[in-house]
């Protein structure tokens, strides 16, 4: 890895020496392109709060490039076309050097094909469902294989779950992961019958009769346990239900994928004690790096009561990276930046270190969480780092494809047929 | 698992639960000093980190050697109190403040050190590690003499089940004193015995105590004893228990069928498309394939037909037909046998599951007719300001929404101020009310009573008063949800039995629903009040001239009505959730309310939430795996019910209908 | 009763429209003016002081203008407050939606299939496009509504027949029941939520929440730079909006605008007089959803997504609220309000403006924007009902 990163670097300077001036133009202009209004403004202000602290820092510590770092801050509204436009407008009227942005999966889907027609560079620093590598894109989120199939295989082999309910919010991204989760669960030896699927619509609140449902599959003779790919605001409901409905940790464990620290704090959680989350990142990390961030963000944001979870710690580590990689590559072009940027190690928050790889994804530790009662998760298992996949090989249509943007020059080459599908991404 | 081990120490486990009492006596007593550590350290990689697959093993060790303080050791390890020091690999049991650490030694009890968290490993067991130590303690907590303790165990025994458990359950029920505990015994040695005993006699006895037993423990174990698998042979088997014979084509898939016995290579596999693509890939000779030129390979039939030719040619395996499968699968039998090889038991067992259907249909029913009720109560109350304000005035308020959500974040306000939950409660059902009832005055005032002859630019002013407060709200309070949290006793849920379980809090709105009603209709038509309402509704001229002063009216009709929606946002806040936008989510559904069961009539309202409650809990049913169809079905039906009964459910008759 | 085939051709003008109406001759005149002085300054076409975002910014405001006229029409001069008319538009924005998004992924995967030894079957690409587009929603099959999605021609009579065709249906069950006012509004509002939830469900086949993306490149212009296919939008939008404004200013002058005039002052009188009030206001309703769908259909290529939050009622509310400022009754009024409204949204949300500094408090117009357009809204409706374009017969009354 390391060689490689040194050889893409002397590659890039030497172009650099070839092309001229070392210095981009100053400022170095960085977009952050999250939603401060609209229904997903309760997650995205804090992602912008959190990038106008590691700019403040890293000018603090003489910028990049003998530059000061300016971040452009624009407001999508969530509204997914506004996406794509504010995206043009930073990157054809503000002429940001790179975008730091989107949340929900369409958003990134709207984003897209702007950063592919303009040759922009985006970090997107959310769980997401993979089947998907972008030229354009570098995901400091977890894929699948980094989220929720290590949270499946805890429940199979540490809890013994053998019925499974898949509860999730309708959007692409629990449709798409349940659909992973199914096959690999099938694959697994799980009966089909054993795997109950709902889906509600965003801010659900009557979770009355799904949760007697999923109490009832524990009449099958079986350990149920829940897998909730949950959204938001809907989950209050769901835990305030589950709660009412007495349902312990002990009795039907459920593990979530969207609930983090941000989304508990609106919650009473004393009554959710044991049940369960899966992130790269939890506020409750014992390591300096963590310990230094969380103060760090306290100062910054003016409250200590504010917490700071997974998506914050992608755009920590993407930044981070990001300065690295223009370091290295001695420019902010989109194209040497990238070059750069394989290999990029950086310290996790967590312990150990991430690695981004050719294909656009981090390597990362997986966690697996239990809700304490005061909103935190106690760190119960803690993998090596695991590489994010693009694509998923559980699922027949993306069995053969893999992404490779250093030797293949493809986010989306199908090893059967020894082709590229195709350059630009599916949105 | 591990099971003999643990079988085998288990009377000597229960004697050292006399010797835990008793320090002196001891019959594994070693010559060192750290006999616990010792054994500890003979299995330190799986204390360390424990996993479910390894904790067996450490259990067996630990109460093979039976060193004192096993017991205390076990529970201090599941409750995260143990800490292994990472210089030499040593447990200690740990005591955590603030950072710091506090190292006892877990033989001698002696507080060794005081070190930084971050300098030991702590030790967490998750929840597979817990319920295996758990089930393992449940021999010596069974005779705890504290009763919770022992009702803990007979819990934790319920759910890790175990044929070791029925000595120690039979022994501790000699002696259980508790009757309710005693009778919680009997049971689960019901359970154990149908699901674990040899005699086969004893355990059809058990089954038969299970019959028309409707709680989910029960149906669990019946279950249990009646899972199957899924098995091919040329004739069916004398000896298995068989569930059913399966008949290709008919009730299994041909296709299937014919995978599971390819998988079995007792065929070769079927070729499917691709399959079949790359075999011809495989074999391009001179741009063309057993004789059909590349380019023509754009259909499945020249492509069946270059396959034949390779196989005439015998380079490929045979092309499997519809015939061939169908030959291949008529060879053999497919059923289903079930994993218990006794048909007595299984009979027993499926007699007594058959025998809870229809009463567990029944309870099925009631449980959703609950829930239904309760889905209609809320829509009720979320509806009924409007009921006052659009039903009885007319008066289109679409910041009604923003009303609900005025009330549930003066709860969360509230909330903050007084820790204490039932009071704050108690605090904000009133204030709410007086918040909104005031901020209802006040836009009355302000913009309604200027447009009272203008209906449909009132619908547009509100809107814009309720995208203002909206993000007010957001700019006040932040677009995080906030909690709001309902008391203990409203927190939990009222059970009839495993089936139908309703949750205090919907009970609670059930309740405050009801009281709104009764409320409303007195007012309106048993006070000064009301009747001075009415009578300004239906003919202000009038009313003015008798005496009542219409404006006054006005306001605190539509006062009371926004009113009562604030009270409705703190018991709505309380069971969903309170964000800027919780109130745009039920203004639509509001409205639809108030117009399906008719304008003008507190009990049309009722109607309205009542069948909208009823059809959407209805076609939830039907399609139980998505709950956004069960809300688009029922919006078209409220769309065509209103074709067909523009005046809704209770149409007023006469001069009080309008128009 | 009238004649209800859909017309998304302009009618010629008679001779006395222009007349009558002076102001269509002004509104063409600027709009020409509009597009030329865009066209100059693009960064496609021109010396490039539009950016590319600007120009898609100003087409799609064109098409918002063409649906505020709709609007206008059918609230305005027929008194029928729809707030259901953006349904029509995101079905029209969905019909073209389908056919860009699979032609343009056909191309892609012939393209990728070309080099393979083996020629691919027919079925094989439809597989793979199916594949590419349901394989992000989980999904494998190719839904029936798709059946069409590889024909333009096709696809684009489902523009202007899906919006008619639900205008006409809906419109037939509501005033056939003589559903009127403040319910009818309700009804439509129901209607819009009904089909943005059916559309947000993944199973009916338009891909849920997540819509139809990717939809500004346009199969067989793929290699056309997005500076020059936002300038055919945008002429193709001013066309549009041109063409519907004639259209419109038709309808509602002579016999037929009086009677409309007339449903919406006193419904009864009209029908006592004789006249089919429902045929009229049918006619008007199917027609204003058909031009709405048009101008989806214009609109979506450039925000280059769809999905069902955009046919949320509250869409549909905010098209009322711009037509109430710009003025109802008025065509150009509903123009003026959309075109302000939208366009100040866009300013002063996407961070242009400046903030303004009280002291410690910071006025950010993100924060704050909706706040002054909900109150702004209501001072609207009290003082000057007749809006912006109330304005000019101030202005136009005063000269003389």
């Amino acid at each position: 890895m390391t060689t490689k990163t040194l050889l893409a670097s002397a590659a890039a300077s030497a172009l650099l020496i070839a092309s001229g001036p070392a210095f981009a133009d100053c400022p170095i202009k960085v977009g952050v392109l999250h939603s401060l209004s609209g229904s997903m403004a309760i997650s995205e202000t804090t992602l912008r709060d959190v990038m106008l602290m590691l700019v403040e820092q890293q000018n603090a510590n003489g910028g990049l490039l003998g530059c000061d770092i300016e971040a452009v801050v624009v407001d999508p509204a969530s509204d997914w076309p506004l996406f794509a436009e504010r995206a043009r407008e930073l990157l054809t009227v503000n002429e940001v050097d790179v975008i730091f942005g989107a949340w929900t999966s369409v958003s990134r889907k709207a984003v897209l094909p702007v950063l592919e027609e303009l040759n922009g560079l985006m970090f997107y620093p959310v769980q997401y469902e993979g089947q998907e590598s972008s030229r354009n894109v570098f995901y400091t989120g977890a894929a699948p294989n980094q989220q929720a199939i290590p949270a499946v295989d805890y429940f199979l082999e540490e809890l013994g779950v053998e019925s499974f309910a898949l509860l999730g919010t309708d959007y692409v991204y629990p449709r798409t992961t349940n659909a992973i989760l199914e096959a690999y669960l099938l694959s697994k030896g799980i009966a089909a019958e054993d795997i109950f699927v709902n889906y509600t619509p965003f801010g659900h609140s009557d979770w009355s009769t799904i949760v007697s449902d999923v109490v009832a599959l524990g009449a099958g003779g079986k350990q149920v346990g829940v897998i909730s790919t949950i959204n938001g605001d809907a989950n209050i409901g769901f835990y305030t239900e589950l709660s009412a409905q007495g349902v312990s940790a002990d009795d039907i464990p459920v593990v979530a994928f969207s609930v983090g620290e941000e989304e508990l704090s609106g919650l009473d959680t004393s009554r959710l004690v044991g049940h369960l989350a899966a992130w790269n990142y939890f506020m409750s990390a014992d390591t300096p790096e963590n310990e230094a961030f969380i103060a760090a963000w306290h100062d910054f944001i003016g409250d200590t009561n504010r917490v700071t979870n997974d998506p914050m710690e992608a755009h920590y580590i993407g930044f981070n990276m990001w300065v690295n990689a223009v370091e290295a590559a001695g420019t902010t072009d989109v194209d040497a930046v990238r070059e750069a940027m394989w290999g990029q190690e950086f310290t996790n928050l967590t312990g150990g270190t991430a690695i981004m790889l050719p294909n656009h994804h981090l390597a990362k530790p997986v966690l697996i969480g239990e809700i304490r009662a005061d909103g935190q998760f106690d760190i119960i298992s803690q993998t090596e780092e695991v590489e994010g996949a693009a694509w998923t090989p559980y699922l027949d249509e993306s069995a053969t494809l893999v992404s490779d943007w250093q030797e293949l020059g493809c986010g989306m080459f199908d090893t059967a047929t020894e082709t590229c599908v195709q350059l630009t991404s599916n949105y | 698992m591990l099971r003999l081990p643990r079988l085998a120490c288990l009377c000597a486990c229960l004697i050292s639960l006399t010797v835990v009492l008793h320090p002196v006596a001891g019959r594994a007593q070693s010559t060192s000093d750290t006999p616990l550590q010792d054994v500890l350290q003979s299995v330190q990689a799986q204390v360390a980190s424990p996993s479910r697959g390894t904790v067996p093993d450490v259990l067996s060790a630990l109460l093979e050697r039976d060193a004192p303080g096993t017991v205390e050791f076990l529970r201090a390890w599941q409750d995260r109190g143990v800490i292994e020091r990472p210089e030499d690999g040593l447990f200690f049991f740990a005591n955590e403040t603030g950072g710091m650490a506090e190292l006892t030694d877990i033989d001698s009890g002696e507080i060794v050190a005081q070190v930084s968290t971050r300098d030991v490993n702590q030790i967490r067991p998750n929840a597979g590690v817990r319920r295996e130590i758990n089930a393992a303690l449940v021999q010596f907590e069974l005779m705890n003499p504290d009763p919770a303790r022992r009702i803990a165990a007979l819990e934790s025994a319920t759910r890790s089940p175990d044929p070791e458990q029925i000595p120690a359950l039979e022994l501790a029920l000699a002696s259980e004193t508790d009757a309710r505990i005693a009778a919680r015994m009997e049971r689960l040695l019901d359970l154990l015995n149908a699901r674990f005993t040899t005699d086969t006699a004893t355990r059809v006895d058990a089954i038969d105590g299970l019959r028309g037993d409707i709680s989910t423990e029960a149906r669990r174990v019946l279950n249990q004893l009646l899972q199957t698998r899924s098995d091919f042979a040329q004739t069916l088997p004398e000896d298995a228990n068989i569930a059913r014979i399966r008949i290709p084509g008919e009730d299994m898939d041909l296709h299937a069928a014919y995978a599971v016995l390819s998988d079995a290579d007792l065929f070769p596999p079927r070729p499917g498309r691709n399959a079949i693509r790359d075999v011809l890939r495989a074999n391009v000779v001179n741009g063309s394939v057993g004789g059909v030129p590349v380019h023509q390979l754009n259909t499945d039939d020249n492509r069946v037909a270059a396959y034949r030719a390779l196989q005439d040619a015998g380079t490929v395996p045979p092309l499997v037909t519809q015939a061939d499968m169908e030959a291949a699968v008529a060879q053999y039998v497919f059923f289903d046998a079930y994993l218990e090889p006794d048909a007595a038991v299984t009979d027993a067992a499926r007699d007594a599951l058959d025998s809870t259907r229809t009463r567990i249909g029944a309870f099925q029913a009631l449980s959703l007719s609950l829930d239904a009720l309760s889905l209609a109560s809320i829509f009720f109350l979320a509806a009924i300001g409007l009921a006052i304000t659009f039903g009885v005035m007319r008066v289109i308020n679409m910041a009604h929404g923003e009303f609900i959500m005025m009330g549930a974040y003066t709860g969360y306000v509230v909330q903050t101020m007084i820790p204490d939950y039932t009071v704050s409660l108690v605090v904000a059902l009133p204030l709410a009310f007086g918040v909104t009832f005031a901020a209802g005055v006040a836009m009355e005032r302000l913009v309604i009573r200027h447009l009272y002859t203008r209906p449909l630019e009132t619908l547009l002013a509100t809107f814009g008063i309720s995208i203002a407060l909206q993000q007010l709200a957001k700019n006040i309070f932040g677009t995080q949800a906030r909690p709001l949290t309902a008391p203990d006793w409203l927190a939990g849920s009222l059970a009839l039995n495993d089936l139908v379980s309703i949750s205090t809090l919907r009970v609670g709105i059930f309740f405050m629903a009801l009281m709104f009603l009764v409320l409303l209709l007195f007012i309106l038509n048993r006070t000064r009040l009301g009747l001075e309402v009415r009578a300004v509704t239906q003919n202000p001229g009038m009313a003015a001239s008798m005496g009542i002063n219409p404006d006054r009216i006005n306001m605190l009709t539509f006062g009371l009505g926004s009113g009562i929606a604030g009270v409705a946002g703190v018991a709505i806040g309380m069971y969903a959730q309170v964000t800027s936008e919780m109130g745009a989510n039920y203004i639509v559904q509001s409205f639809m309310t108030v117009v399906v069961g008719g304008v003008g009539s507190v009990f049309g309202t009722l109607a309205g939430a009542g069948l909208i409650g009823a059809l959407q809990k209805g076609i939830e049913w039907f399609n139980p795996t998505n709950t956004l169809a069960a809300q688009t079905y029922m919006v078209l039906f409220i769309i065509l019910f209103i074709q067909f009964r523009p005046k809704g459910i209770v149409a007023l008759k006469g001069r009080a209908a309008g128009d | 009763m009238v004649s209800t085939t859909p017309t998304d051709q302009p009618r010629p003008a008679r001779r006395g429209l222009l007349h009558t109406n002076p102001s269509v001759l002004w509104f063409m005149g600027l709009l020409g003016l509009f597009t030329l002085g865009v066209s100059i300054l693009s960064e496609g076409m021109g010396i490039g002081v539009l950016s590319t975002s600007m120009v898609k910014i100003l087409g799609m405001t064109l098409c918002l203008c063409l649906i505020a006229v709709c609007m206008d029409v059918v609230w305005g001069y027929c008194g029928i407050l729809s707030l259901g008319h953006f349904a029509f538009f995101g079905l029209g924005g969905y019909a073209i939606g389908m056919w860009l998004m699979y032609a343009r992924t056909e191309i892609v995967i012939r393209d990728s299939l070309s080099g393979a030894t083996i020629p691919p079957t027919e079925v094989e690409i439809t597989d793979a496009v199916t594949a590419q587009i349901f394989g992000v929603v989980g999904s494998s099959e190719l839904p029936l509504i798709w059946s069409f999605a590889g024909s333009l021609p096709l696809q684009l009579a489902m523009v202007v027949l899906v919006p008619g065709l639900l205008a006409l249906v809906f419109g037939w069950l509501a005033f056939r029941s003589r559903v009127t006012g403040v319910y009818l509004s309700i009804l439509t509002q129901a209607m819009t939520l009904a089909l943005s939830l059916y559309l947000f469900q993944n199973d009916t086949g338009l891909r849920g929440n997540n819509g139809l993306s990717g939809l500004q490149n346009i199969p067989g212009a793929l290699h056309v730079p997005q500076s020059v296919l936002s300038m055919w939008f945008f002429w193709a939008s001013a066309f549009a909006l041109g063409a519907g404004y004639l259209l419109f200013a038709w309808v509602v002058s002579g016999k037929f605008g009086s009677v409309i005039k007339a449903i919406r002052d006193n419904e009864a009188r009209v029908r006592f007089l004789g006249y089919n009030v429902e045929g009229y206001k049918l006619f008007v309703f199917a027609l204003t959803a058909v031009v709405s769908g048009i101008a989806g259909a214009l609109y979506y290529p450039q925000a280059g997504i769809i999905n069902p939050a955009e046919i949320a009622p509250i869409a549909s509310i905010y098209l009322a609220v711009w037509v109430a400022i710009g003025g109802r009754g008025r065509l150009y009024g509903a123009v003026i309000g959309a075109a302000t409204v939208s366009l100040m949204s866009s300013w002063l949300t996407g961070g242009g403006a400046p903030n303004i500094s009280f002291g410690n408090y910071r006025f950010l117009w993100t924060d704050w924007w909706l706040v002054v357009l909900g109150l702004g809204f209501v001072a609207v409706t009290l003082f000057f009902p007749k809006g912006i374009g109330g304005l000019f017969d101030y202005l136009v009354r005063k000269k003389p």
